[in-house]
């Protein structure tokens, strides 16, 4: 499907290079090396054209575009594409489809391919989801394709996720705790593992902090997934020191922490991992009021 | 990065149609409760004017109770308040963590339970009117 590919990026690095490299080139030969790019991608999209009249069915996707650092394309914009169907092909494949042959610049992140990584979490027909999970089968066409809300868009698909990780981040998302005897494995019982088992899958993808309309009106707010980080700790057994429960009920507790949670179910709707996002939250607020209730 | 270009708010209700069911009950239950405030006011200060004798309760009272649209506020008082009430329910057996894994179809219960309980009311809030109180 994507054999011009290699090509086509080893023909614009060479030239790339050759540039770089202190103006060996004469302008001839970057005009020649620019032809030649430029009829790679030629070939690239009669080939797509090809694939597509001979493919029974093509999917239309909207993509949302922007580049700060191309004049011209600074001001948001949806770009259409037309990607052959082919059976089991979800909305990164087609991304990628795009991006190999119609607009190299096309960019959005990936990696696993398999839900793992958590990296192509996008904005699918309104919806927070990952690329790689998604079937273009189980979608409405023509798809559209928008980074996730609520973050700043760096280019095309591309969000900053500095905040979201800083919130991860600030609940101290790591073992703690001194009563581990040294040199001895610290156990946990069947029934905690179960207990905090959902709550350990989270795959940092953000599409649940994306969801969220509280969060998107604070700042502050710690998210679900970072709540549900802490909730990963604060439920384990081995971290049973009253003070660290009590260090991270205080970080849970703060203004802008569980309190903030409005029950709307978004986080847990999105998550490509099923956490019961909400439900832990509500747990937490519960044990927070407990810890308050001195007589409890 | 050089730039970067935030969206802002304007994919929050322009979406509205991507809305599921929590989102909704949340919206419903913000709405109502303004709603719900903003009678309350207007309920006492409506009624602070009229408090200067029998007479004027009175005529006051049935002065309101004439006006069709009045008539048309106050059922329309009742379905919110109702739907507060219900779902106000619903989120306090989510706080204490009961059917949270059905929480969207509890939603449209309050729904529906507060249209049959309008629906029921509406003979008695229009009754006697034109006729007088
Ligand atoms: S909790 Fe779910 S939606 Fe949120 S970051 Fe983790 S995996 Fe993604
Ligand atoms: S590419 Fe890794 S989660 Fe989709």
């Amino acid at each position: 499907m994507s054999t011009q590919v290699p090509e086509q990026e080893g023909e614009a690095e060479s030239s790339a290079d050759a540039e770089t490299d202190a103006s060996v080139e004469s302008p001839q030969e970057q005009r020649m090396a620019k032809k030649a790019t430029d009829r790679a991608y030629r070939d690239a999209q009669k080939k797509a054209q090809e694939e597509i009249a001979a493919a029974e069915e093509a999917v239309r996707m909207k993509v949302f575009r922007y580049d700060p650092e191309v004049e011209g394309k600074q001001e948001p914009r949806f770009d259409e594409f037309h990607v052959p169907f082919e059976k089991g092909m979800t909305v990164l494949d087609a991304l990628m489809y795009a991006r190999d042959h119609y607009d190299p610049s096309l960019t959005f992140r990936h990696s696993c391919r398999q839900a793992v990584c958590g990296s192509d979490a996008m904005f699918v027909n309104g919806q927070q989801r990952l690329c790689c999970k998604t079937q273009m089968s189980d979608l409405e066409w023509p798809v559209r394709v928008e980074p996730l809300p609520h973050q700043d868009v760096v280019k095309d698909l591309v969000v900053d996720m500095q905040h979201f990780y800083d919130q991860m981040h600030s609940v101290e998302p790591y073992f703690q705790g001194e009563n581990a005897p040294d040199g001895e494995e610290q156990k946990q019982t069947r029934e905690n593992r179960e207990k905090i088992k959902m709550s350990t899958r989270c795959i940092w993808c953000g599409a649940c902090m994306s969801s969220c309309n509280i969060a998107a009106g604070d700042n502050e707010y710690l998210g679900p997934a970072a709540i549900n980080k802490a909730y990963r700790f604060y439920m384990d057994e081995r971290e049973d020191e009253a003070e660290l429960e009590e260090h991270r009920l205080r970080i849970l507790e703060q203004e802008h922490g569980v309190w903030r949670c409005q029950t709307q179910f978004s986080c847990t709707e999105v998550c490509p991992k099923d956490i019961p996002l909400t439900e832990h939250i509500q747990e937490l607020k519960r044990e927070a009021v407990k810890s308050n209730l001195k007589f409890w | 990065m050089s730039q970067s270009y935030n969206r802002g708010l304007i994919e929050d209700f322009g979406r509205w149609k991507e809305f599921q069911a929590g989102m909704w009950a949340w919206i419903f239950h913000k709405f109502t409760g303004w709603i719900l405030v903003g009678y309350l006011f207007t309920h006492i200060a409506v009624l602070s004017t009229a408090t200067t004798g029998a007479e004027t309760y009175t005529q006051t009272l049935q002065g309101l109770e004439s006006i069709f649209v009045v008539r048309i506020l106050e059922i329309g008082l009742l379905a919110t308040a109702v739907f507060h009430i219900l779902n106000g329910t619903r989120l306090l057996l989510v706080d204490l963590g009961i059917g949270l894994g059905s929480q969207d179809r509890s939603f449209y219960a309050s729904l529906v339970l507060t249209g049959a309980i309008v629906v029921a009311s509406v003979p008695t809030f229009l009754a006697g009117l034109g006729g007088g109180a």
